[in-house]
């Protein structure tokens, strides 16, 4: 993976979060706070007192060698995943538990998809909803979930859809999108939930590579307009040009954190400079 | 050898009124009995995935008793056993004003068939949710949808797909399995048949009749089961669902081995 950006000739249009009304202010000045966070698969401690904060209209890029734990920890963040120690909070709330007596007690799954709707989410694998189109697939969690009107959620899907240049394609099935404008739709899907954090988790991995530009230049847009956004990604370049901070993670811990010209042009740690040698 | 052709046209091509009662009945039994297991194996299947281990129980228990035990002493369990169990009959011959066709033997039989079939379907069904990516109920859930919602909106729809099928098999099935009804006194095509040759010592040619009522049954069903099945195939990009009608009926150059039917 070279990492380098393609120049696309795909008309992605400014105002992504016009589309939407505007990005959804956070509440509060930090929007992520993972305090000490600790997962374990069975004997697996696949995250070590984890501690990372993202602060409104930050981009942070997540790196570090497959089996790290990058995926894991942002999954964490929306809850697909259960936590055993620590605790995370995005805008202000305790993601996925209640604390009882100074203990963690998961919360209800009405109250957990409460949280989620703040929280977008871009998969490696896109995940859109074969069965609709990628117009419904935009305007199914505004409308069944918000209960906004379907003609409301259908001005702001073809909105999202012209935005990230695929107004034609409103009709099409996922299985009739290449995987780039799969991508690309999702990307819209979470965003119409008006998320004040998008979370990504390797959104380019699974593209061939004519298509990781396309992606790549929806997510820098978003990024420009000023959303919260954790990426965890191979794509170097994204990385240098948009994030605000990297963080490096190995084997289930924080190794180093830092702006990305210091982090490429000096990393301090052995593990994140032999990670870039041969990641470069 | 000694065959009777007036015989055997007369019984399956008069159209008497208790030919046609007994056609009705065989119909109703069997689309009934299907809904019911339809439901009841949505409701076991869902069941079975709860977190809640009272209720996984029950559906497991529900499946391994019904599965585990002939449908045939099912039907008269319920019939015989169950009002001398109760001291009352919940099954009498008539009830109030309803048609002569709807009395107890019938609702016994229906009953025990559909919960019978209600078994076959959870896992089937149970299939059918399993074959759905699990990415697919991630990404609802990551858009703030609850449980409920990913699995009515997102898992379930996706899960037809993989359950239609073998849910038309079933139906197929449950065509023919009406047939042990006339155990219990239902009126049903066997029935009709018995009670003909009861009369004219000549059992061949009214057996060999309503077999032709159930050929005319299963193919016209498998005809509308094609027609479902291509339409669910559509816009998805796959193949499965273009079998031709004759490898439907036959068997023959089926691609996929027809599941669930075995009993």
């Amino acid at each position: 993976m070279t990492g380098h950006i393609h120049q696309t000739d795909v008309a992605v249009g400014h105002d992504l979060l016009d589309a939407i009304g505007g990005a959804a202010t956070a509440s509060t000045a930090v929007v992520v706070d993972a305090q000490h966070v600790d997962k374990w698969f069975g004997k697996l401690h696949v995250l070590q007192d984890v501690s990372l904060q993202v602060k409104r209209q930050e981009v942070v890029v997540v790196l570090g060698p497959s089996g790290s734990g990058k995926t894991t920890f942002i999954r964490c963040v929306n809850h697909l995943e259960k936590i055993q120690g620590g605790r995370i909070y995005v805008n202000g709330h305790l993601i996925g538990y209640r604390e009882v007596d100074g203990k963690l007690v998961e919360d209800k799954e009405a109250n957990i998809a409460r949280q989620r709707q703040e929280i977008g989410m871009v998969f490696q694998r896109f995940n859109l909803f074969p069965h609709k189109t990628a117009l419904e697939n935009i305007i199914e969690a505004p409308t069944q979930v918000r209960g906004m009107p379907q003609a409301e959620a259908l001005e702001i899907g073809k909105a999202l859809l012209t935005r990230v240049g695929l107004a034609a394609k409103a009709d099409s099935y996922p299985a009739q999108l290449s995987g780039g404008q799969q991508q690309r739709v999702a990307i819209a899907r979470a965003l119409a939930m008006k998320p004040a954090l998008m979370l990504f988790d390797e959104p380019t991995s699974a593209l061939d590579p004519e298509m990781i530009g396309e992606v790549l230049e929806v997510m820098k847009e978003l990024a420009r307009e000023g959303m919260t956004m954790i990426v965890v990604t191979h794509e170097m370049g994204f990385a240098k040009e948009v994030a605000d901070r990297v963080v490096m993670m190995d084997e289930g811990v924080v190794v180093e954190e830092g702006t990305p010209e210091h982090f490429f042009a000096n990393p301090t740690h052995e593990r994140t400079k032999s990670f870039l040698s041969k990641i470069l | 050898m000694q065959f009777d052709p007036k015989e055997f046209l007369d019984f399956t091509f008069t159209w008497r009124g208790v030919l046609i009662g007994a056609i009705v009945t065989t119909l109703l039994i069997a689309v009934i009995a299907q809904v019911l297991g339809v439901l009841l194996g949505l409701l076991a299947a869902l069941a079975g995935r709860s977190r809640n281990l009272v209720l996984k129980g029950i559906s497991g228990l529900y499946v391994w008793v019904f599965r585990g035990t002939p449908v045939l002493v099912q039907i008269v369990l319920l019939y015989y056993g169950l009002p001398s169990l109760l001291g009352i009959d919940p099954f009498p011959q008539r009830y109030g004003n309803l048609p002569e066709l709807i009395g107890g033997a019938f609702l016994a039989a229906t009953l025990a068939l559909g919960v019978n079939e209600g078994a076959y379907m959870s896992e089937i069904i149970r299939a059918g949710i399993l074959s759905v990516d699990s990415g697919q109920a991630e990404a609802a859930k990551s858009l703030g949808m609850t449980p409920r919602k990913t699995m009515s909106r997102i898992v379930l729809p996706q899960a037809m797909r993989v359950i239609i099928p073998p849910l038309g098999n079933e139906f197929n099935n449950m065509l023919k399995t009406t047939s042990l009804a006339s155990v219990v006194g239902v009126t049903e095509l066997l029935l009709l048949a018995e009670n003909r040759y009861g009369g004219t010592f000549k059992p061949f040619e009214p057996l060999l009749g309503i077999c032709v009522y159930y050929l005319a049954m299963t193919t016209i069903w498998g005809l509308i089961q094609g027609r479902i099945e291509k339409r669910l195939g559509a816009g998805l990009n796959r193949n499965e669902a273009d079998e031709g009608f004759w490898s439907r009926l036959t068997g023959v150059g089926r691609r996929m081995g027809p599941s669930g039917g075995a009993r």
